[in-house]
């Protein structure tokens, strides 16, 4: 019975021990400070790499949805409004 | 069983390790010391222009409003340099090259000291660039003014010239 309790005990500290060195392993990953933002910045880190593009597709996509309407109401769909 | 002494020692651990964050340096508190290179190769301390109204300002190559500050910041220099302003611009690209060629199209009139490491601007707990720090001639944060915005030049103008005034 107490060789028992010594492995459950055991059990408990090692499970304890990986908490612990998980906790440390999230405080490894921080994200960047502002002044590390460096690669960030590039263009091709950018979610749109082409900001007219984005634009002219996000148009399309607004009228597009817009047009929609609510219930059954029939839409254009020509991107002209 | 695992007793209460051994929980309260395992959540002392866990607390411990969460990481403290730095306090970004505000207005009135002393102004944390650096010295750090110059192109050139010679070091640029804080302390050097104790007396003097220093203007602190944190840049990099790749931030946009940095770039406007620039024209600013020699206008300063040219206005107010006789009168006790010192202007000191830390860069903290990683690459010293992409400050070269920054400073090839914007060449400043000014200090520029280089910090790829990043000690500085992490002691004082830059919140954004390009951030600036007003110091006045005692070695004390007057003004702090993140980014570059249309009222930043008016607003620092005016701080620097109120620490120049003579008293």
């Amino acid at each position: 019975m107490r060789a028992r309790v010594g492995v459950v005990q055991a059990g408990l500290w090692t499970l304890c021990v990986l908490a612990l060195l998980a906790t440390a392993g999230c405080a490894t990953i921080s994200p960047p400070q502002p002044w590390e933002k460096g690669q960030l910045a590039k263009r091709e880190m950018q979610f749109d790499a082409d900001p007219l593009d984005a634009k002219a597709t996000q148009h399309i996509y607004t009228s597009k949805e817009g047009a929609g309407g609510g219930y059954g109401v029939g839409g254009g769909g020509c991107g002209c409004n | 069983m695992i007793s209460m002494r051994t929980w309260r020692a395992c959540a002392l651990a866990c607390s411990a390790l969460v990481s403290t964050i730095a306090a970004a340096v505000g207005v009135g508190e002393r102004a944390p010391p650096f010295a750090l290179p110059t192109a050139a190769g010679d070091t640029v301390a804080l302390e050097r222009f104790r007396g003097k109204v220093v203007y602190v300002d944190f840049w990099a190559s790749w931030c946009g409003p940095c770039r406007r500050s620039f024209p600013w910041m020699n206008a300063m220099n040219r206005k107010y340099a006789a009168q006790g302003l010192a202007i000191v611009a830390i860069n903290v690209d990683k690459k010293r090259d992409d400050a070269m060629q920054f400073l090839g199209e914007m060449p400043a009139e000014f200090t520029v000291v280089y910090d790829a490491p990043g000690a500085v601007p992490a002691a004082y707990a830059v919140k954004g660039m390009p951030s600036s720090y007003v110091i006045d001639q005692s070695g004390n944060v007057s003004a702090v003014e993140q980014g570059f915005r249309d009222e930043s030049p008016t607003m620092l103008e005016q701080k620097i010239r109120a620490l120049l005034a003579p008293r």
